[in-house]
């Protein structure tokens, strides 16, 4: 008899998983947390993804399911009377997820060469993350939020930006969404920041540093 | 409303990405204006409707654009639904999720080794590499398509779903592929699921002159393919 209830198999650290998290918590859905070593996986990771062995896994009454987004979109469908993540409109969902698709593909992969850039290379790639970000910010215009008033889910899919990208920039010494590039995402990020779901999950800012300073000279030195 | 309810979709016939939203398309029996495109010179209409990307398909709803083909398909899933119309996604979450995982498997680990095999090796032995990779994914996809398919004809069951119109934009290129390298991707003795499943997806109504079955005519229009993407880049 499959196990009743929600179990997360996540990493404190993972942005990744914090979007499940925050999902789970508009809903107000009780969930069990696994904070997961990735570098020594539990048995019960494994045996619920295979595949790509991946945080974060959603276990909803012993059926797995991976890869952020979808678990996000699957929890709007299950819980479909809580608060609505998806808009209504499916016009305006095509262009949530086209967003989501970019900034997972196309924003991502411009800010993670911030992260390991040093000396000259460093404004070359800053500009790109700028570029894509500014794209991606055409989004926000005349918005609060991704979502419109709300937040929604292409913040639930890129809200990380408001806590991982500063530390990012103080970790690397970049300079990447500033008033003067990016002023809409830069007053998005004081927003979602004020969110009761984010401020409730996100990991110690302290720690977060810690980690990504020592992952960054991991990284430089290898 | 202005513009309508008519449906375009900007395309290349030869494109995956834009043949299973035409199989879609045709699965819910909409009518659509198509518009063959030529990506070394691209319309008007495609830049201002796909200004982030600048590629095939764009769909075009009373002239309002939708881009991504996953996107795309679930728009057209969700406005044309219905008693009688048939559903691309399943109707339960969990089945939901768990095709929209395996649509995004194929495009990830199918989708970068085509690309691999087609426009991006140097060489053979980096065509044989992408091969293999693409090979190894279609495997993993076997399993998949027994525990999707419960027995039935197709990944969505009885009838053709989301999983089976992403995978299946791909046949017109492995035919011309097997046709290049003396093999089937889609081997029967490794995958016979898949190859008896891949019969039954061309010969579908819905899949009728627009997935490729001229492997010939796919391997003479490559040369334009790669011309387009080697061009050097303008602004």
């Amino acid at each position: 008899m499959a196990e009743k209830g929600v179990k997360v198999f996540g990493m404190w650290a993972s942005p990744m998983v914090i979007r499940v998290e925050w999902a789970l918590q508009l809903k107000g859905v009780t969930y069990e947390y696994i904070d997961e070593d990735l570098g020594n996986k539990s048995d019960a990771l494994l045996r619920h993804n295979p595949l790509t062995k991946k945080v974060p896994v959603l276990l909803h009454d012993g059926k797995p399911i991976a890869e952020s987004a979808i678990i996000v979109e699957y929890i709007d469908e299950v819980w479909k009377d809580g608060y609505p993540i998806m808009p209504a409109d499916p016009y305006e969902r095509a262009q949530a997820r086209f967003w989501a698709k970019y900034a997972d593909e196309k924003c991502n992969a411009a800010i993670y060469p911030v992260f390991t850039a040093t000396g000259e290379a460093q404004s070359k790639v800053v500009h790109e993350a700028q570029q894509c970000l500014k794209t991606l910010e055409k989004a926000l215009e005349g918005k609060k939020f991704f979502g419109g008033d709300a937040f929604g889910y292409l913040d639930v899919i890129v809200g990380w930006y408001a806590h991982w990208l500063p530390i990012i920039e103080e970790v690397s010494g970049a300079s990447v969404v500033t008033e003067e590039e990016l002023p809409l995402m830069k007053a998005w990020f004081d927003r979602i920041l004020a969110v009761d779901v984010v401020k409730e999950t996100l990991p110690p800012r302290d720690k977060l540093l810690a980690l990504n300073k020592a992952r960054r000279e991991q990284l430089l030195s290898a | 409303m202005a513009g309508g309810d008519e449906l375009k979709v900007l395309g290349v016939w030869t494109s995956p990405y834009v043949i299973r939203v035409r199989v879609a398309l045709n699965l819910k029996s909409l009518p659509y204006e198509y518009v063959e495109e030529n990506l070394g010179s691209k319309s008007a209409l495609l830049l201002a409707s796909n200004p982030v990307h600048k590629t095939v398909p764009v769909l075009l709803h009373g002239g309002r654009p939708v881009n991504e083909s996953q996107v795309i398909l679930q728009y057209i899933d969700e406005v044309y639904a219905g008693t009688g119309i048939p559903s691309l996604l399943p109707a339960d979450p969990y089945d939901r999720a768990v095709a929209r995982f395996w649509a995004a498997y194929v495009d990830d680990k199918v989708g970068s080794a085509w690309q691999g095999m087609l426009f991006t090796c140097t060489t053979e032995e980096e065509r044989a590499e992408a091969v293999a990779r693409a090979v190894a994914a279609l495997e993993t996809l076997e399993g998949a398509f027994e525990v999707c398919s419960k027995g039935k004809a197709f990944f969505g069951g009885d009838a053709i779903g989301f999983v089976d119109v992403v995978l299946g934009g791909y046949l017109g290129w492995f035919g011309a592929v097997d046709k290049m390298i003396g093999c089937r991707l889609i081997d029967p003795a490794r995958t016979p699921l898949l190859a008896r499943w891949e019969e039954r997806f061309r010969a579908a109504e819905a899949a009728q002159g627009v997935v490729p079955d001229d492997a010939d005519k796919m391997l003479e229009f490559l040369p334009t393919i790669l011309a387009w993407i080697n061009a050097p880049k303008s602004k």
